[in-house]
């Protein structure tokens, strides 16, 4: 059983139409509309690699019944960087050596930006319970904290 | 067969009497983690009633005469962190400081906290220990039942299919009120054990509510009342035999069981400590403030 529905993602409509109920916003946008920016690794909520902005919050969108989201307002990681020019944190990520092997990497993305606005000068502390929902395998983190620091200070000037 | 997005309590009710089988949806993270497993399959004879924008769930008041604070169902652990929400229900903000991650505090929710009714759910013992009543629509209309009464075991609750969870009224104490939750880590975490004290100096009296350490949330009457008559509740202060033995005690109600998260034995142990250092915490603060 199928339905069909709108969903407005990075300011644009997208039909989705072969959709089953139920289907979690995750896979939805990976597999219905093609944006593959936003990784799955769990699908329980654990791991925020498919971290996305509803109405202004970060959510995992693996929780998310897509459905469920219409005539809300959804951005991805592709929504951030503005005319295929990286966003100042996407910048910092690669400058610190942020990135290992990226899987984490879009969802750390949105979860920074979602902080920054919320808090553009957070404590270390702070950006560590801001970021505890985003696991990552590879850089043990230093580099992360690293990089958010930068775009702190870069935004301060 | 559709998602439903309700905006108003009475639509979703009827939506919920139309089609028998069909679920509340809120915050999604547990009923989605379900989904995703493939353990529930939404019917396809039913609805899904999302309910995350109905604003009367959405939404909180306090009553300052009545000295309560009505909160909405579908208010996220996020919003409860807020202020003044925060000041008004102080072990509820704590409970939820401790929910998961952002993004799970962002869309998690307490009516599908008491929907879910795990036994390591962090706000079932503040609703618990505050005595607090849960109003319930259907199409039948709205009643009011307390919240312990709900709470039947392991993710049972007396809930009736087409009830829908509109919110919960809590008392504004004067006096104290904390949370305490024992896991392998900071964030992200199920209790282990968990905790939440209530000393009400107008009414002179304690609550305690044990979460993890039973089939559902554990009140402690009897020691209760005992650390309540133990209490100089002017000062604020108690003996040290008297914390000690409110502690013995809720470690003694406790009916905890050995599984992949941690031993009975663990459990017990951590009630005792964490009874304690909430007692003494709270007697500390209030003492000074008086
Ligand atoms: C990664 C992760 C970490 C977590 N960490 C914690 C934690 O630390 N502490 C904790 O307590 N929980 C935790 N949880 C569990 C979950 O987030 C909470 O239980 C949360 O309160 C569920 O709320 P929800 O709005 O997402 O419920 P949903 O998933 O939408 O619903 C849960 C259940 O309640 C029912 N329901 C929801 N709202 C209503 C209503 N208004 N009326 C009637 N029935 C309703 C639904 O039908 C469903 O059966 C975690 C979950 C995940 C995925
Ligand atoms: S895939 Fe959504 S949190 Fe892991
Ligand atoms: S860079 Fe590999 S998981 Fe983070």
């Amino acid at each position: 059983m199928t339905n069909h529905f709108t969903l407005r993602v990075n300011g644009a409509d997208h039909d989705v139409r072969d959709s089953w109920l139920g289907e979690s916003l995750l896979d939805v946008l990976r597999d219905r509309i093609g944006l593959l920016g936003s990784k799955g690794a769990c699908e329980q909520g654990e791991c925020g690699s498919c971290s996305v902005v509803i109405d202004g919050e970060l959510v995992c969108s693996c929780l998310v019944m897509a459905a469920s989201t219409i005539g809300q307002s959804i951005t991805t990681v592709e929504g951030i960087a503005t005319d295929g020019a990286p966003s100042d944190v996407q910048r910092a990520f690669v400058d610190a050596g942020a990135v290992q092997c990226g899987f984490c990497t879009p969802g750390l993305i949105v979860a920074v930006h979602s902080l920054l606005e919320s808090d553009g000068e957070p404590t270390e502390t702070e950006v560590r319970e801001a970021l505890a929902g985003n696991l990552c395998r590879c850089t043990g983190y230093g580099r992360i904290l690293e990089a958010v620091e930068r775009v702190v200070v870069e935004r301060r000037r | 067969m559709a998602v439903f997005v309700a905006t108003d309590v009475e639509s979703a009710v009827q939506r919920l009497d139309d089609r028998p089988d069909s679920v509340v949806l809120a915050g999604g993270t547990d009923l989605m983690v379900e989904v995703n497993d493939g353990r529930l399959r939404p019917s396809p004879d039913a609805d899904v009633v999302a309910v995350n924008r109905v604003a009367e769930l959405r939404s909180w008041r306090h009553d300052s005469a009545a000295a309560t604070v009505t909160i909405g169902a579908a208010v996220t652990y996020s919003e409860m962190l807020d202020e003044p929400l925060a000041t008004l229900a102080p072990a509820l903000a704590e409970a939820a400081r401790t929910v998961g991650s952002p993004q799970i505090r962002n869309a998690g929710t307490l009516g599908g906290n008491l929907g879910t009714c795990s036994p390591a759910g962090d706000g079932l013992p503040v609703l618990a220990a505050l005595d607090a009543s849960v109003e319930i629509a259907s199409v039948a209309g709205r009643r009011s039942v307390a919240v312990l009464d709900l709470m039947k075991g392991p993710k049972r609750t007396t809930l009736e299919p087409g009830d829908l969870i509109v919110s919960f009224t809590l008392p504004v104490v004067d006096g104290w009120q904390g949370y305490a939750k024992v896991g392998v880590r900071n964030a992200m975490v199920i209790a282990i054990a968990s905790t939440c004290l209530v000393l009400d100096r107008q009414r002179q009296r304690v609550g305690l509510a044990l979460g993890s350490v039973g089939p559902t949330v554990l009140r402690v009457p009897a020691a209760e009342t005992k650390f309540a008559a133990a209490l100089d509740w002017r000062t604020m202060t108690a003996e040290r035999d008297a914390v000690q033995a409110f502690g013995d005690g809720a470690a003694q109600t406790a009916a905890p069981i050995d599984d992949h998260r941690s031993s009975a034995e663990y459990r017990r142990h951590a009630i005792g400590v964490l009874t304690r250092r909430l007692a003494a915490r709270g007697l500390d603060t209030a003492g000074r403030a008086a």
